[in-house]
C-alpha cells in the first residue's frame, strides 16, 4: 500500500482513536479507577471545550477535550475508569490499547487518596507500559478529613514518577499538576518509573522471552511488559498489535533485524 | 503474512517457556503487583488518629446477609409511608384550588356564550385532565423524588446492587442488572439505556427485557394513589400503614418477577453462564440537601409532570370527544369499553380500565387521569375535589372493590412498557423481535397474574 514508516507511526494511530491532533498539540491521557474524581478533574480542566463519542468500534464512552496551559494547547483524553489494565473487560482493553498505541505524551493516573493501596495497582501497571506517567493523588481533602496523611514526597521517590496531591472539586493542586504534566511533555522532567520486581521464577521466564519479543516488536512497545502479558497467557496484546500497528511496520523492523 | 505469523509465534514461544506453569506465573505476577501497591501505601499513608472506619462498619451491617434485606425493605417502606401520608393534604388542597379555577373558567365561558362543545372539550376535557394529573401526581412526586435522590446521594443504591448481586447471579443474569433495575425505578427507558454497562449481549438483553418489572416514576403515583384510596380504606385505623405496605409489597413482587423472568430467559431463549464483575462501594458522602431538592424537583418532578401534562392535555380532549360522541344511545368510549369488558372482567378489571391502559401507551403517567376522565365525562358531573370524592366515584358509581384496585395495581406493575421505553429498546437492540418481546413478556405476566389473583380471590369468596 506504499505506506511509509511515518504514516504508520504514532500520529496515524492517534487518529485511529479519533483523537484530535490537528494542531500537533500534545495528547494527555487520564487514567484511573472509577469514583476517583477523574471526571471531575477532566471537567475542571477542559470545561466546555470537550466532546464525547464512542471509542472506535466499541460501545464505550470516549470523552476528550482540550485545555490551555501557559499558552500551549493540550488534548486530554479521559480513559474509561478501570481497576487494572489486564484486558479483562472492554473498558480495560480500551484504556490499555490507548496507552500502548496512541502513546500519549503523558498519562495522568488519578488515584483516590482515601484508598491509595487499591489505586496504586493501576498506577504500577501503567508505569510498566510507559515512562511518561504523573500520579495525581486526588480527593486529598477527603483524606484529610479522614485524618489520612499521604507523604507525597516519599511516593515520588518510591515510584520514581512525579506525584501531586489534588482536590479536583475545589481546584487544589491543579496548577501544580499542569506544571508537572507540561514538564514531562517537554522532557524537562524525565520520570524514571521503578519497575516492579517479580519473584525469581517469573523474572527467569521473562529473561527468556524478552529478547524474542524485542526482536519482533522492536521499540514499539515495552518488551518487558509485553513479555509479562504473554507469559500470563493474555494474547489480546498480540491481536491489538496486529490491529493497530501497520503490519508493514513490523515487517520493516523484522527485515532490519534479520 | 510474515509479520502476523511472527506475532503469533510469540504466543507459541511464551507457551513453550511457561509450559504448565502459566496459572502459577499469572497468580504470582498479580500477587506481586498487589503486594507492591500494599507496601508502598503502607510506607506513604499514615493514619493520624486511629479513627474507626465508619464506612466499613456501616457497610458490614447494611450489606450483611441477615440485615441487608430487612433494612432495604424498611427504607423502602419508610419512603413510601412518608410519601403517602405526606401527599394527602397538599393533594386535597391542590384539587380544591384547581377545581375552583375550573369553576371560574366555566363562568367565563358562559359569560362569553361559548358553545357547549367548546366548553366541554376545553374545560371538561383538556383542563380537567390536566388538573387531575397535577393534583394526583404532583404531591407524591414532590415528596418521593427528593427522598429517592437523597438515597442516591448518600450512596445507598450501590449497596442495594451489592445485596441483590448474588440473586441475579443465581438467576443466570449479570450482577450489574441490579443497578440497571434500580435505574428502572426512575425511568425504564433510562434503565434500558443503562443496560449498556453490561458487556455480554446475552445478559444485557435479559436486563433490558425485564427492566419494565419495576415501577417507574410514571407508575409510582398511580400505585400510591390507588393504594391510598383502597388498600388504606379497608382498615381505617391503619390506613396509611396498609397503603404503604401494599405498595412496598408490590415493589418486592416486581423484583421477584424480575428474577423469575430472568431465570426463565437464561434457561430458554438466552442460555449462558453469568460473567463476574467488580462492584466498588463508593464512600458514603454527606448529601448536598439543597442540590438534591433542586435536582429532584427540576430533573424529575417537573420533567415527569410536564411530560404527563403534554400528553394528558390532548388525550383528555380526545377522551372527552369519544365520551360525548354518540353511536345510537351509547358513547364511542362506552362502546369500546364494552368490547373490552368481557376480557377485562376476567382480569378483575373493567373495560374502562383496560382501555385507559391502552390509551396510556404514550406515557404511563396518564393511565389514571384517562380512567377518571372516561368515568367522569360520560356520567354525572361531580366535583372531584378530594380523595374521598374519587373513592365515591370509583366505588359507588363504578363498582370498584379492593380486588379491582389490586388487579389494577398488579397490571400497572406488569404490562407493556410506555412508548418511549419501547422506542429506546428498539434503538438499543436494533431488533424488532426483542422490542416486541419486551412488550409481550410483561403483558403476558400481567394478564396471567391478574386472572389468577382475580379468580383465586373470588373463588375463596373474599370479595
Amino acid at each position: 500500500m506504499g505506506l511509509t514508516y511515518q504514516s504508520t507511526g504514532t500520529s496515524t494511530t492517534r487518529e485511529v482513536f479519533n483523537v484530535d491532533t490537528s494542531d500537533k498539540q500534545p495528547v494527555i491521557a487520564l487514567a484511573g479507577n472509577p469514583n476517583t474524581g477523574k471526571s471531575t478533574l477532566f471537567n475542571r480542566l477542559t470545561g466546555l471545550r470537550q466532546h464525547t463519542g464512542n471509542w472506535p468500534g466499541k460501545t464505550v464512552l470516549q470523552s476528550q477535550g482540550s485545555y490551555i496551559h501557559e499558552g500551549r494547547k493540550y488534548t486530554m483524553v479521559d480513559l474509561p475508569g478501570t481497576y487494572s489494565l489486564l484486558a479483562n473487560s472492554v473498558e480495560e482493553q480500551v484504556a490499555r490499547d490507548f496507552i500502548c498505541f496512541a502513546k500519549p505524551d503523558a498519562t495522568v493516573v488519578v488515584a483516590d487518596a482515601t484508598c491509595l493501596e487499591r489505586n496504586l495497582n493501576l498506577a504500577l501497571q501503567v508505569m510498566e507500559i510507559t515512562k511518561e506517567v504523573v500520579l495525581c493523588v486526588n480527593l486529598i481533602d477527603e483524606a484529610r478529613r479522614k485524618k489520612l496523611n499521604i507523604d507525597i514526597k516519599k511516593l515520588n521517590q518510591r515510584l520514581g514518577i512525579p506525584v501531586v496531591g489534588t482536590a479536583a472539586s475545589s481546584g487544589e493542586g491543579i496548577s501544580d499538576l499542569l506544571k508537572l504534566v507540561s514538564k514531562v511533555v517537554t522532557g524537562t522532567l524525565k520520570p524514571e518509573p521503578k519497575a516492579v520486581q517479580y519473584n525469581p521464577q517469573v523474572e527467569d521466564v521473562v529473561a527468556k522471552l524478552e529478547p524474542i519479543v524485542k526482536r519482533v516488536v522492536g521499540n514499539e512497545l515495552n518488551s518487558r511488559w509485553v513479555s509479562l502479558r504473554l507469559l500470563e497467557g493474555d494474547d489480546t496484546i498480540i491481536h491489538a498489535l496486529e490491529k493497530f500497528n501497520g503490519k508493514e511496520q513490523v515487517q520493516i523492523l523484522q527485515e532490519a533485524l534479520a | 503474512m510474515s509479520s502476523s505469523t511472527s506475532l503469533q509465534s510469540l504466543i507459541r514461544e511464551a507457551r513453550n517457556i511457561t509450559g504448565s506453569k502459566q496459572n502459577e506465573i499469572r497468580d504470582s505476577i498479580v500477587n506481586t503487583i498487589y503486594q507492591e501497591a500494599g507496601n508502598i501505601a503502607a510506607e506513604t499513608v499514615t493514619n493520624e488518629k486511629n479513627k474507626v472506619d465508619w464506612d466499613r462498619k456501616i457497610d458490614q451491617i447494611i450489606t450483611s446477609r441477615i440485615w441487608g434485606f430487612p433494612i432495604m425493605f424498611g427504607v423502602l417502606t419508610l419512603i413510601l409511608w412518608l410519601t403517602i401520608t405526606g401527599a394527602n393534604y397538599p393533594s386535597a388542597l391542590l384539587a380544591n384550588g384547581l377545581f375552583w379555577i375550573e369553576d371560574q373558567l366555566t363562568n367565563i365561558f358562559i359569560s362569553m356564550n361559548a358553545p357547549s362543545w367548546l366548553h366541554g372539550f376545553m374545560i371538561l376535557g383538556v383542563y380537567r385532565s390536566l388538573a387531575w394529573v397535577v393534583s394526583v401526581m404532583l404531591p407524591p412526586m414532590a415528596i418521593f423524588f427528593p427522598l429517592f435522590t437523597l438515597l442516591e446521594d448518600l450512596g445507598y443504591l450501590p449497596r442495594i446492587a451489592f445485596n441483590l448481586d448474588r440473586f441475579f447471579k443465581s438467576a443466570g443474569a449479570h450482577g450489574k442488572q441490579a443497578l440497571t433495575m434500580s435505574m428502572g425505578f426512575g425511568c425504564n427507558a433510562a434503565g434500558i439505556i443503562a443496560c449498556r454497562i453490561i458487556e455480554s449481549p446475552r445478559e444485557r438483553l435479559i436486563a433490558a427485557l425485564t427492566n419494565n418489572f419495576v415501577p417507574c416514576n410514571g407508575r409510582f403515583p398511580t400505585l400510591i394513589a390507588l393504594a391510598t384510596i383502597f388498600m388504606g380504606g379497608m382498615v381505617v385505623s391503619f390506613s396509611s400503614a396498609v397503603a404503604t405496605l401494599s405498595v412496598a409489597g408490590l415493589v418486592v413482587l416486581g423484583i421477584a418477577i424480575t428474577l423469575a423472568v430472568s431465570f426463565l430467559l437464561s434457561k430458554t431463549l438466552l442460555k449462558g453462564i453469568p460473567s463476574s464483575f467488580t462492584l466498588e462501594l463508593p464512600p458514603y458522602r454527606k448529601p448536598q440537601v439543597g442540590q438534591v431538592i433542586v435536582r429532584s424537583v427540576l430533573d424529575r418532578t417537573i420533567f415527569v409532570l410536564s411530560r404527563a401534562m403534554i400528553i394528558a392535555a390532548p388525550a383528555g380532549g380526545i377522551v372527552w370527544v369519544l365520551a360525548n360522541t354518540m353511536i345510537g344511545d351509547t358513547s364511542v368510549l362506552a362502546t369500546i369499553a364494552g368490547w373490552l369488558d368481557p376480557f377485562a372482567k376476567q382480569m378483575g378489571l373493567d373495560g374502562f380500565i383496560l382501555m385507559a391502559f391502552i390509551c396510556g401507551l404514550p406515557a404511563n403517567e396518564i393511565v389514571f387521569p384517562i380512567l377518571i376522565m372516561s368515568y367522569v365525562s360520560g356520567g354525572a358531573m361531580i366535583e372531584l375535589d378530594s380523595m374521598e370524592a374519587l373513592r365515591q366515584l370509583l366505588v359507588d358509581q363504578h363498582g370498584w372493590t379492593w380486588l379491582t384496585a389490586l388487579c389494577t395495581m398488579l397490571f400497572t406493575l406488569c404490562h407493556w412498557p410506555c412508548g418511549t421505553t419501547l422506542y429506546t429498546m428498539q434503538r438499543e437492540q436494533q431488533s424488532w423481535y426483542w422490542t416486541v418481546l419486551a412488550a409481550v413478556i410483561p403483558t403476558a405476566v400481567g394478564i396471567i397474574l391478574c386472572i389468577v389473583v382475580n379468580h383465586l380471590v373470588r373463588g375463596l369468596g373474599l370479595v
